[in-house]
């Protein structure tokens, strides 16, 4: 919801707090993750993901979540999907060139971008978009990420 | 300017020391010579002589022209096959790419595609929004956008490989281009978003239309003072607007381009000559804008009024003594 949206922008810096807190835990529960199974967890944790996310952010479950560099202000709402930045198009008020009716998301990220300070790389250039990641949960992949370096070797540019 | 080894149209220059096309855009910016590039509307037509004829309008005035990609979303020849027609007569072109109609792949055959046709840049654009032009009810592809653009021109080139990783057996030795828009919001992130376009890869840009010198000398003086202005060569945009309602209707429905009501208001107070005061308010700005340090050329984009670029210029007087190569020029060393 686009008021929803807006809200979790001006508590950028609670929810980054938030998340890292999130990240603690499922971190910790690597071992239980394991023993179910990465793959037997990943559905239940995407779909409460999906909802969580979706709610506060209007997640379109890219798989590869940038909100903490993006001031919590979902990129892949923007009608083009632009990850690294605003378009030359924004209305002079800020508003949107495809969809006038929403604020620019990447005038709405510098605004986050600004409240979360410091831990915000707002400016770091993100690689295109991988396509096989949608739909997945990008929470279970940070986690897997740090044990299981080399299983996401492939899908991880660089 | 003229080089000692100037094209034989549809050949390729060499490529100097130190540079990494070899188009003559590249010589010129780095010889410190002020630049002017123009746009060329692409026709509504498979006759490549309509192609030509429009070049024509811009000889001895320009350094390198763009031919846009469906500019405002709407339908024209290729960019691609415009920049082809033009080398084949020798033109130095710049190929705008815009993220609205091709994925990935296809805009990577087309780099290496480009680049065997005598192209030597590239302009990477995200494009408008297909809700501004003629096909309202196309797919937006968008797979890229501007920034991943830069970065996939220049792996292409640099790193001689695909974005897969697989490895070309010539890369495509493209000058890189993108747009900086100095006068859309966030106003305060811009000269930082030409950053991150110039740490992706970016080395010449071309602005939207700068009618508001305040803001554009503040957007400069940022990103002078972010020690861009060495990184990369800042072409401004300029360009005559017709009369004061069609500036009117620019500013409401071209996305991104901003015109003060100060433009407006005298273009309106010019009664019947508003074409003619017009021009004269791109040729202030010209002059202007050549005063503020940084700046390396202007580009200009005169749209429905090409023939008038020729006379802008030489108004001007931005070019100096200087005559750009233009095919049939007799070559002197």
């Amino acid at each position: 919801m686009y008021a929803v949206r807006k809200w979790s922008v001006s508590r950028a810096r609670f929810l980054v707090a938030a998340y890292n807190k999130l990240e603690g835990v499922l971190t910790a529960l690597d071992a239980l993750w394991l023993k179910i199974g990465y793959d037997r967890v990943e559905k239940p944790i995407t779909f409460i993901e999906r909802h969580v996310k979706g709610f506060l952010f209007d997640c379109k479950m890219c798989g590869q979540c940038s909100l903490r560099d993006t001031g919590m202000s979902c990129p892949m709402n923007c009608p083009k999907e632009l990850r690294n930045g605003p378009c030359g198009g924004v209305r002079s008020d800020g508003r949107c060139e495809v969809k006038p009716e929403m604020r620019c998301v990447w005038v709405e990220a510098y605004r986050g971008h600004q409240l979360i300070g410091e831990e915000s790389s707002i400016l770091s250039v993100q690689f295109p978009v991988d396509y096989r990641l949608k739909g997945r949960s990008s929470w279970l992949r940070e986690v897997r990420k740090k044990r299981d370096k080399e299983f996401y070797a492939q899908t991880e540019p660089e | 300017m003229i080089f000692s080894d100037e094209p034989t149209a549809g050949e390729n220059l060499t490529i100097l020391p130190g540079h990494v096309s070899p188009g003559r855009l590249e010589r010129v910016l780095r010889a410190g010579a002020f630049a002017v590039t123009t746009e060329l509307a692409p026709p509504d037509s498979a006759d490549p002589l309509e192609v030509y004829r429009r070049a024509e309008m811009f000889d001895g005035a320009v350094d390198a022209i763009n031919a846009t990609d469906g500019s405002g979303a709407n339908c024209h020849m290729s960019s691609f096959a415009v920049c082809a027609l033009l080398s084949r007569k020798g033109y130095s072109s710049v190929l705008q790419i815009s993220c609205r109609d091709r994925n990935r792949i296809a805009i990577q055959g087309d780099l290496l595609g480009a680049a065997a046709m005598g192209v030597a840049n590239v302009l990477c654009l995200t494009g408008d929004g297909i809700q501004a032009g003629d096909h309202p009810e196309a797919k937006p592809v968008f797979d890229l956008g501007a920034m991943t653009l830069i970065k996939t021109v220049k792996t292409m080139r640099d790193e001689n490989r695909f974005l897969s990783g697989r490895s070309l057996d010539t890369p495509p030795q493209l000058f890189i281009g993108a747009a900086a828009n100095p006068f859309a919001p966030p106003l305060d992130f811009r000269a930082e978003r030409m950053a991150s376009k110039i740490e992706a890869g970016a080395q010449f840009f071309q602005t939207q239309y700068c009618f508001d010198i305040p803001v554009f000398k503040e957007f400069m003086q940022r990103a002078g003072d972010l020690g861009l202005l060495d990184k990369a060569y800042v072409l401004a945009g300029v360009g005559p607007m017709a009369s004061a309602r069609s500036a009117s209707w620019i500013r409401d429905n071209v996305p991104g381009i901003h015109i003060p009501d100060v433009i407006i208001d005298r273009l309106l107070g010019a009664g019947k000559k508003q074409k003619a005061e017009g021009r004269k308010i791109c040729v202030e700005m010209m002059q202007q804008l050549k005063e503020i340090e940084g700046v390396a050329g202007v580009h200009v984009m005169a749209y429905r009024q090409e023939e008038s670029v020729k006379q802008i210029v030489k108004d001007s007087g931005v070019l100096g003594d200087r005559v750009p190569w233009h095919p049939g020029q007799d070559v002197t060393t």
